[in-house]
């Protein structure tokens, strides 16, 4: 029998924790820059068009699955899977439910643990009187582990530390004890930061408190709409590789967190209720803050210049800058939101991450809900330590790319080819519509049979092999008069072939940068080495998946 | 800010609040399932 008698407190609760799962940083980081370098208002036609084509479809089936694993007692993807239909090797694919959420923890929890930093570093003072550059320095020195401006020796190794204590603490308190009141305090706190700061960046008026320019002209950049884009396909993968990042699907937390609901209980509503929400915070309140508040001090060409390597660099390293600007108290204030609002959104995340282990480990081989934490917490911690110390190496890209991106798209599959078509829609259709406290629209038979599928093979083969640029055309010239295809840097195929590292080698030998050269090289082996070390942990979960399963045999436990 | 982005972020926005909040209102006023149930505080 399984230890597993965990249960949630209330129905709201179960949807507060389902959205905190799906809203993360990257709903404040990621969208609003997605949103101005892919046609800016007209963006959300293809966004919103993929979350009704793949997003919710998505959700039902891991709704759905989750519930089906948990009505036989198992909490995490393998044996979930291996429910659905009986042959051997569906487990070992459902490993991925579990592995992927280690490894993300293990480097998530790293920003999270900066987003506790940066509050901690608003509250004394340590951005007071800075340039912007040396904001962004400080940022550069933290990930370097040079800086301590609190004496503590290796202080972004202490609040990581920290981080995973406070994730393991909660986790260890249980579904309704722990991570359903984390859901319930950290909400609805999030939902009044992201609105305080969302009022000031609209309201930000040029002229007043050192901004150029007002607030609305960054919301108008975010905004008005590009419609020629919506010809454009990367916009559309944009679109498509967004929903998925954005709602936590093809990571096994959605089936961990269903599997606590009982057969009789809804699952259609809940999944649209907590799949809107984080719309709501995405859309209303994401594009809000960044952009709007960036834009009002540093102008448009400045933050398409800042954004270009994404939202995370004009989190951690201009933010701190822009709200100085605003005068001691609401300066702290807003500081506080701000990095406050992303550490509620990251654990909200991070504690999903660690439900499909703990519900593993209880469920084979019977640990208690805090050893089970602590275990979790050991593993992320032996994980996530590279990603720190060698953060400039790449090691933290190479986890991100790796698992929280291509192992996501490739679970997805995984999972709608196994609903739809090997356990088959008719029995599928009845576990997502079983108890449902809403009309399921029946359209959404095809749709999760057809074009979901699809939709997830086109965003795989489109980071397959992505074209330099994004130039599709150019591409299937150079294919046809004979000089192949040219990848992106950011394609499987090229990322496999480490094209970026080996041109920036060319060219520091070229320069004759000697320094440059061993640091790449060193790069190297790192990069080669993160993924051999995470091919390694995949197979090691196999390992122990294949020792509950001979459990099960022995002790005549239903496998 | 112009009219096509005004009209873009308002029609989007308003799509999306209502939605939100419909959902809400739907689980909100579903009666409860007979015990047991899944949540352990309507116990």
């Amino acid at each position: 029998m399984t230890t597993n008698q965990d249960s949630w407190g209330t129905r709201v609760g179960l949807i507060l924790a389902m959205a905190g799962n799906a809203v993360g940083l990257g709903n404040f980081l990621r969208f609003p820059v997605q949103a101005v370098q892919n046609g800016g208002g007209a963006f959300i036609i293809p966004y919103l068009v993929c979350f009704l084509l793949m997003g919710i479809p998505l959700l039902w089936v891991e709704w759905s699955m989750g519930r089906l694993g948990g009505s036989r007692g198992h909490h995490s993807t393998p044996f979930i899977m291996e429910t659905m239909d009986k042959r051997r090797f569906w487990k070992y694919l459902g490993v991925f439910g579990i592995f992927t959420n280690i490894v993300v923890a293990a480097y998530y929890c790293y920003i999270e643990s900066w987003t506790m930093s940066w509050v901690y570093h608003t509250v004394v003072g340590t951005f007071d009187g800075k340039t912007q550059g040396e904001v962004a320095g400080f940022f550069a020195n933290y990930v370097d582990l040079n800086t301590s401006t609190t004496g503590i020796p290796y202080e972004p190794v202490v609040f990581y530390i920290l981080c995973l204590a406070l994730n393991i603490y909660i986790l260890s308190k249980g579904l309704s004890g722990g991570i359903e009141k984390a859901a319930k305090i950290g909400m609805p706190l999030l939902i009044i930061f992201g609105i305080f700061l969302a009022y000031k960046g609209i309201t930000l008026k040029a002229g007043e408190d050192g901004a150029l320019f007002d607030g609305t002209l960054g919301l108008n950049f975010l905004w008005e709409p590009q419609f020629d884009s919506l010809t454009n396909l990367n916009v559309w993968l944009a679109a498509a590789g967004q929903i998925f990042f954005t709602l936590s699907v093809g990571m096994g937390t959605v089936h961990c967190y269903a599997a606590y609901v009982k057969k009789k209980d809804d699952i259609a509503l809940n999944a649209m209720t907590a799949g809107w929400t984080n719309e709501f915070v995405e859309v209303l309140l994401g594009a809000s803050i960044l952009i709007p508040i960036s834009v009002g001090y540093l102008g448009i060409e400045k933050v398409v210049e800042l954004t270009s390597s994404g939202g995370l660099g004009l989190g951690f390293k201009t933010m701190p800058y822009l709200f100085e600007q605003w005068g001691d108290v609401i300066g702290t204030l807003a500081g506080v939101a701000f990095f406050g609002l992303l550490f509620f959104a990251g654990i909200t995340s991070s504690l999903a991450m660690g439900s499909p282990w703990i519900g593993f480990m209880k469920d084979e081989f019977k640990f208690s809900q805090t050893s089970a934490s602590l275990s979790f917490g050991l593993v992320v911690l032996a994980l996530g330590l590279p990603t720190v110390f060698l953060f400039n190496y790449g090691v933290f890209d190479e986890y991100d790319y790796w698992v929280g991106t291509v192992a996501l798209v490739v679970f997805a599959l995984t999972e709608i080819v196994l609903f739809s078509w090997v356990f088959g829609l008719n029995k599928g259709w009845k576990e997502i519509t079983s108890g449902a406290d809403m009309r399921v629209p029946g359209i959404y038979r095809y749709i999760i049979k057809w074009v979901t599928p699809i939709m997830l093979i086109v965003v795989f083969m489109g980071s397959l092999i992505t074209p330099q640029g994004g130039d599709w055309g150019a591409s299937f010239s150079s294919l046809i008069e004979g000089n192949g295809w040219i990848f992106s840097d950011g394609a499987i195929i090229a990322k496999l072939q480490n094209q970026d590292i080996y041109a920036s080698l060319e060219a520091a030998k070229n320069t004759g940068d000697m320094e440059q050269v061993t640091f790449l090289k060193d790069k190297l082996g790192f990069v080669n080495g993160s993924r051999l070390f995470l091919l390694v942990v995949y197979l090691l979960i196999c390992g122990i998946v294949y020792k509950a399963y001979s459990n099960r045999k022995k002790e005549g436990r239903p496998v | 800010m112009t009219t096509s982005a005004f009209l873009m972020m308002v029609s989007s926005s308003g799509v999306i609040l209502f939605l939100t909040l419909y959902f809400f209102y739907r689980v909100l006023r579903t009666p409860k399932k007979k015990e047991p149930d899944s949540y352990s505080e309507n116990d």
